[in-house]
C-alpha cells in the first residue's frame, strides 16, 4: 500500500497543473496580507465601527500576526474546497480520461486498495495544501505583523486570548479543516467514479457545495433543525470554535478553554461519517463497475 | 505443454447487447495465439473479461489453471497487457512510465532492467522524453514494454498494430515472434487482419457478433476449395459480359467497382485467367484475397455475403 501511495503522489506532484492551487492560496494571502501592511487600520475602524464610540482600541496592537491570520482564514477556508476538488475529482476520472485507469486495474492489487490510496493522496494533498496555506497565512503573517494579544469580534462583544495561548487553537483550527476540507475531497473522489474526464467531477462538487453552503447558510426555521444539522457544508466552519473560550466570572477568557467542544466534537464527527459514506460508497462502486474507458 | 487460458462459456450482456455470446477456447503455453474478428466482434470485451476490467455475466476464465475471479492476484502478477491504445502518462517520461508500471506491478526494477527493457523496443535513445512527445507507434512500443517489463508469462496484445505504419507492423511483428520463439511465453493477440495473423499465430479463432465463429490452425482453417478471387481488368462491362455467359458465372460473388471477386478452388485460377484471355478480356490483375471480410465471405453463399459485408 505504502509503494502504491508514493506512487501516486509521484504522479499527482509531476503534474504541472497540481502546483496551480498552491500558487492561487499564495497570491490571496499575500494579497491580503499586503492590504492589511499598509492599510490595516482602516479596516480594522471598519470592522469595529460599532465598538470605536464605547471603547479605546489599540489597533497596533490589535493588528498582529494572529489576528491577520484568522481574517485570511475567514476568507480562503471557504474557497480552498474549491481548490481541493479541482485535484480529488480528477483522481478517478483524470485517469479514465487518459486511458491509464485499465492499466491500473489490471495492475496485481484489488480495486479496493487503489481505491484507498487515490484518496489518501487526495487527502495528503489537502493536508499539504493547508500547510502551505499556515506557513503562508500564520507563521509569514506572525513574522510581517508580530505577536500579540489576540481580539475576536463575536455578537458585537471583543474577546481577547492571550498570545501564549492562542497557536494551539491554530493548530487545532488546521487540523479541524483538514477533516472539514477532506470531505469535499471524499465527495469529488465519489463523483470523479462516475465520469471518464475530471470536469464533471469538479464542476459538480463545487455545484454541491455552493447549493449546501448556500442552504447552511440561510436563517430558515423550517430548515434550521431538520436538514442543516446534516449538511455537511454545516459544520466545515466548526474551526472557529477553536478560537472562542469560556470566560470566568468576570468575563474574562480563560486560557486552554473551548467555550463549546462537544459541538465541535460532533460537527467532526458528522464530517467523518460523510466520509466514511463516500468513500465506501466509491468503493462498492467501483468494485463494480466495468472498466469501458 | 499446458493449458494458460481456458475459457468456458463466457457471455458478457450490456442491457441490450450481447456483446459475447457462450464462447468458449483455450490457449496453450508458449503459443502465439491468433484472436481475430471485425470491429465490435466481442474481442476488446472478452480481453477486457481476461483482465478483470469487466465482469463476466456467466462462464468461467482460469488462467494458469487458477479461477481469475479467486486468485485475480496471483494471476495479473504473471499477465501483461496492452489493451486497445497505449494510453500512458503523457506528463511522464518513457523511463518513468516503465519505472512506474513495473513497480506496480510488483517488481523493484533497476535503472538497467528498464533501460534493457527500452531498448528491446527501440526506445533507449528516447528514454527521458516525455510520452507526449511521442509518436503513435511509439506509444505503442512503450506500451508494449510496460506489458512486458515484469517479466511476465503470458502477454495479451489487443489490435497491437492499430494506428501503425507498414515498418512499425513489421517490428511488432517480430518482436511477437521473438517472444515466443526465444523467452517462451505464451501470447493472445487480437486483430481484425486475417493476413497478419496468418503470418504469426499458431492457432486462430475468429468470432463474430460475440460467437464462436471457427478455430484452429491456419491450415484447418483455409479450405482452398474456398479461396476468395479478386480480378481487375481493363474494360469491367465487357469482363461482365463474358463472364456472365461463361461457365464461370456460378463462382461471380460481387462486384467492387471496376473489380469483380469470385470464390472458386485455388486450383481453377490458371484455367479461368486462360479463358478470359482467350475470350479477349484484358486482364490486369488475378489474386486470391485473404482477409476476414474475405474469410467470412468464403464462409457464405451469394445471398448471405450481402447481408453479412454491407451491414
Amino acid at each position: 500500500m505504502w509503494k502504491l501511495l508514493q506512487i501516486e503522489l509521484f504522479k499527482i506532484f509531476r503534474r504541472p497543473r497540481t502546483y496551480i492551487p498552491f500558487a492561487a492560496i499564495a497570491a490571496m494571502v499575500l494579497i491580503i496580507q499586503l492590504g492589511l501592511k499598509f492599510d490595516g487600520r482602516s479596516y480594522l475602524e471598519l470592522m469595529m465601527s460599532s465598538l470605536s464610540d464605547s471603547f479605546y482600541i489599540p489597533y497596533n496592537m490589535i493588528m498582529n500576526g494572529y489576528l491577520v491570520a484568522f481574517v485570511i482564514l475567514n476568507t480562503l477556508l471557504i474557497q480552498v474546497p474549491l481548490l481541493v476538488a479541482l485535484v480529488a475529482g480528477d483522481t478517478v476520472a483524470g485517469e479514465a480520461n487518459m486511458g491509464t485507469l485499465r492499466l491500473l486495474v489490471t495492475r496485481p492489487f484489488s480495486r479496493t486498495q487503489l481505491m484507498l490510496v487515490k484518496f489518501g493522496a487526495s487527502v495528503i494533498y489537502t493536508i499539504l495544501l493547508l500547510v502551505w496555506m499556515a506557513i503562508l497565512a500564520l507563521f509569514l503573517s506572525m513574522l510581517l505583523f508580530g505577536t500579540n494579544d489576540m481580539l475576536i469580534a463575536r455578537n458585537n462583544v471583543m474577546e481577547q486570548i492571550r498570545a501564549s495561548d492562542v497557536l494551539w487553537r491554530y493548530i487545532a483550527a488546521f487540523g479541524y479543516a483538514t477533516v472539514a476540507l477532506s470531505t469535499v475531497a471524499a465527495l469529488a473522489f465519489l463523483l470523479s467514479i462516475f465520469a471518464e474526464n475530471s470536469i464533471g467531477p469538479i464542476v459538480s462538487t463545487i455545484s454541491i457545495v455552493i447549493v449546501l453552503t448556500i442552504l447552511s447558510e440561510m436563517r430558515i426555521p423550517l430548515y434550521d433543525n431538520t436538514i442543516k444539522p446534516w449538511l455537511f457544508t454545516s459544520h466545515m466552519l466548526a474551526w472557529k470554535g477553536f478560537f472562542y473560550s469560556r470566560s470566568n466570572g468576570e468575563g474574562a477568557a480563560i486560557p486552554g478553554t473551548v467555550e463549546n467542544l462537544p459541538a465541535i466534537l460532533r460537527s467532526l464527527g458528522v464530517l467523518l461519517a460523510y466520509i466514511v459514506a463516500f468513500v465506501t460508497a466509491a468503493i462498492w462502486i467501483f468494485k463494480k463497475k466495468d472498466i469501458l474507458s | 505443454m499446458s493449458t494458460i487460458i481456458q475459457v468456458k462459456e463466457l457471455s458478457k450482456r450490456f442491457r441490450e447487447l450481447q456483446a459475447v455470446d457462450s464462447l468458449s477456447f483455450s490457449v496453450q503455453e508458449a503459443d502465439i495465439y491468433g484472436f481475430l474478428g471485425q470491429n465490435g466482434a466481442g474481442k476488446s470485451t472478452t480481453i477486457r473479461m481476461l483482465l478483470t476490467l469487466i465482469a463476466p455475466t456467466s462462464g468461467e476464465i482460469e488462467i494458469f489453471g487458477m479461477n481469475l475471479r479467486t486468485h485475480r492476484r496471483e494471476i495479473l502478477r504473471r499477465v501483461g497487457a496492452v489493451i486497445e491504445k497505449p494510453d500512458l502518462y503523457k506528463y511522464l517520461t518513457a523511463y518513468e512510465n516503465l519505472s512506474l508500471f513495473a513497480r506496480m506491478s510488483g517488481i523493484s526494477p533497476t535503472s538497467r532492467l528498464l533501460m534493457d527493457q527500452l531498448e528491446q523496443v527501440g526506445l533507449a535513445e528516447r528514454a527521458h522524453s516525455k510520452v507526449k512527445t511521442f509518436s503513435q507507434g511509439m506509444k505503442q512500443r512503450l506500451g508494449i514494454a510496460v506489458a512486458l517489463v515484469h517479466n511476465p508469462d503470458l502477454v495479451i496484445l489487443d489490435e497491437p498494430t492499430n494506428g501503425l505504419d507498414p515498418q512499425g507492423i513489421a517490428d511488432i511483428r517480430n518482436l511477437i515472434l521473438h517472444l515466443s520463439r526465444h523467452l517462451k511465453k505464451t501470447l493472445l493477440v487480437s486483430s481484425h487482419l486475417l493476413s497478419e495473423m496468418e503470418l504469426i499465430a499458431g492457432r486462430m479463432l475468429i468470432i463474430d457478433k460475440g460467437k464462436k465463429i471457427v478455430e484452429g490452425g491456419a491450415a484447418e482453417l483455409f479450405d482452398p476449395a474456398q479461396t476468395i478471387v479478386e480480378l481487375d481488368t481493363t474494360d469491367p462491362s465487357f469482363t461482365a459480359e463474358k463472364i456472365g455467359y461463361s461457365i464461370w458465372q456460378p463462382f461471380l460473388q460481387e462486384r467492387q467497382g471496376g473489380k469483380f471477386i469470385l470464390k472458386m478452388d485455388k486450383s481453377r485460377i490458371p484455367a479461368f485467367t486462360q479463358d478470359l484471355v482467350t475470350q479477349g478480356v484484358q486482364v490486369l490483375a488475378i489474386r486470391p484475397r485473404h482477409s476476414l471480410e474475405d474469410y467470412f465471405l468464403s464462409l457464405t453463399t451469394a445471398n448471405q455475403h450481402v447481408e453479412a459485408f454491407t451491414n
